[in-house]
């Protein structure tokens, strides 16, 4: 089983662990809710070193990263930021979504830990014509801070203001690494993309600090409740941006930008193909992957789904039919119960009442 | 593991069964169990007057990660049910052997009983 630096740390603190694609990773310290709301109201602190870090070099990096993204990298080219987007295969299906960095001339690539293996061929295959070299990182962690709080707590965490300058999604070189202002909670924040050794003592500092560790479990409902999806929950190689609630991220506006998956993108009609939506539960119960919804409109399955500490409702994500609108039932147990289809963005709208 | 109260009987699914001094039977999901389960955000009880076969579905209870099924350790009728695991199913993980009790049976027939580990046996399961 593979380890994070941090493995030992979690074990003093008497995480429950869990093989996470083959990594045994922190699931929570204790109570998941508590730290889901310690993010929210106040901070924790993630060891998310599980995740795959790439160092991109040669001439053509940029050329490289504008064809195997559905995001035009063009956005981010000199300056210091991040941008999110999916890699796509030859068919339009997703074969990862991943986050790359600029920073200070350089080009780094975070992806899922699922797709280590997998992106590692895919992203060496498709650099031979560039004269690319992709390094997989070792010895790297990657941290997250991540709540409202993240802003007052950076400076003593890194000994240095100057994250606190950074907009989202900008980014900063620090210490062979870079401190980016993104996250994977909907919260503000920041990630810590640096050497271990710099990672642990970030660590031990906003521990000693009283920040909040917070585990996997908790993890999961902070993305869900900010509608961020989950590699391999709500989408894969099966299915395409556009009926992943992904076409933000796919940039078609250049018509000389080649990128691998366009062609089958440019075939496919946004407006009749399926579409992810968030999805309320009204009634009690709790929402899980594989349920299957209905309405006159059309019908759906639930791909990820889990209860909202926030809301205290079940809210998860699902792939339905693209006429699908305002309610159905979905089918729990054999059951119906009744879901409002709602914006994915479930803490940002007034249509739910808590 | 925290104590396991001696006085207890075991399904090996992790669901206690406890003799009332009345001869009726309230069961309830062992700290074990909660702590697998972690937060626990929803129970389905059964209705009052329903029966149940030992080893027989009777509820069920959902963490925030996953749902599982609650086992009647005994056979017998439903004849009362912990409402205010409803509103507040945390209940389970606070207290999981007193106040997180789910439901008490008249049993049918308590050599049923035998057939229950008891608490040493359990708590041997539990250390795999």
């Amino acid at each position: 089983m593979n380890k994070t630096p941090l493995y030992q740390k979690h074990l003093d603190l008497k995480a429950k662990m869990v093989d996470f694609s083959g990594w045994e990773m922190p699931l929570s310290y204790g109570s998941q809710l508590e730290e889901h709301m310690a993010v929210r109201s106040k901070a924790g602190i993630f060891d998310v070193s599980h995740m795959a870090v790439f160092s991109l070099s040669g001439n053509n990096v940029e050329k490289y990263l504008s064809y195997i993204c559905a995001n035009n990298v063009a956005k981010i080219k000199d300056k210091n930021k991040a941008l999110y987007g999916t890699i796509l295969n030859h068919e339009g299906g997703i074969l990862d979504d991943l986050i790359v960095y600029s920073c200070e001339g350089k080009y780094w690539i975070v992806s899922n830990c699922g797709t280590r293996d997998k992106n590692t061929q895919w992203f060496n295959e498709q650099a031979k014509k560039f004269s690319v070299t992709v390094e997989l990182l070792k010895d790297f962690c990657i941290i997250a801070l991540q709540g409202p709080q993240a802003n007052d707590l950076v400076t003593e965490i890194v000994q240095t203001d100057s994250p606190t300058q950074l907009s989202a999604f900008e980014v900063m070189g620090f210490n062979d690494g870079l401190i980016a202002r993104t996250g994977y909670t909907g919260e503000d924040g920041f990630e810590f993309i640096v050497p271990s050794v710099i990672g642990t003592n970030i660590w031990d500092k906003a521990l000693a600090m009283g920040i909040t560790p917070v585990g996997l479990a908790a993890r999961d409902t902070l993305r869900l409740e900010a509608g961020l999806n989950l590699y391999g929950n709500d989408m894969d190689e099966s299915v395409h941006p556009f009926e992943s609630g992904l076409g933000w991220t796919v940039d078609m506006s250049d018509p000389d930008r080649d990128f691998i998956g366009k062609e089958a993108l440019e075939k496919i009609d946004q407006h009749s193909c399926k579409k992810l939506t968030g999805v309320l539960l009204t009634e009690r119960g709790v929402l899980r992957p594989g349920y299957q919804l209905k309405s006159a409109d059309g019908e759906g399955i639930i791909l990820s789904g889990s209860f909202s500490p926030v809301l205290q409702k079940s809210i998860g994500l699902a792939r339905v039919d693209r006429a699908m609108k305002d309610n159905a039932v979905v089918i729990i147990r054999e059951k119906e119960l009744s879901v409002d289809l709602v914006s994915s963005r479930f803490l940002k709208q007034d249509k739910i009442i808590t | 593991m925290s104590e396991i109260p001696g006085d207890l009987k075991f399904l090996s699914s992790h669901e206690w069964a406890r003799i009332e001094d009345d001869g009726t039977v309230t069961v309830g999901i062992s700290d074990h169990a909660q702590d697998l389960l972690g937060d626990i955000v929803f129970v389905e009880l059964p209705e009052v007057g329903k029966t149940v076969a030992a080893e027989g579905e009777a509820a069920i209870v959902e963490s925030v990660k996953a749902a599982s099924d609650v086992y009647s350790p005994l056979s017998g009728e439903i004849i009362a049910v912990n409402d205010s695991l409803e509103a507040s199913p945390e209940i389970i993980n606070d207290s999981p052997y007193d106040d997180g009790w789910f439901f008490k049976i008249k049993p049918d027939n308590l050599d049923e009983l035998a057939d229950l580990l008891d608490a040493e046996s359990y708590a041997d399961t539990c250390e795999d």
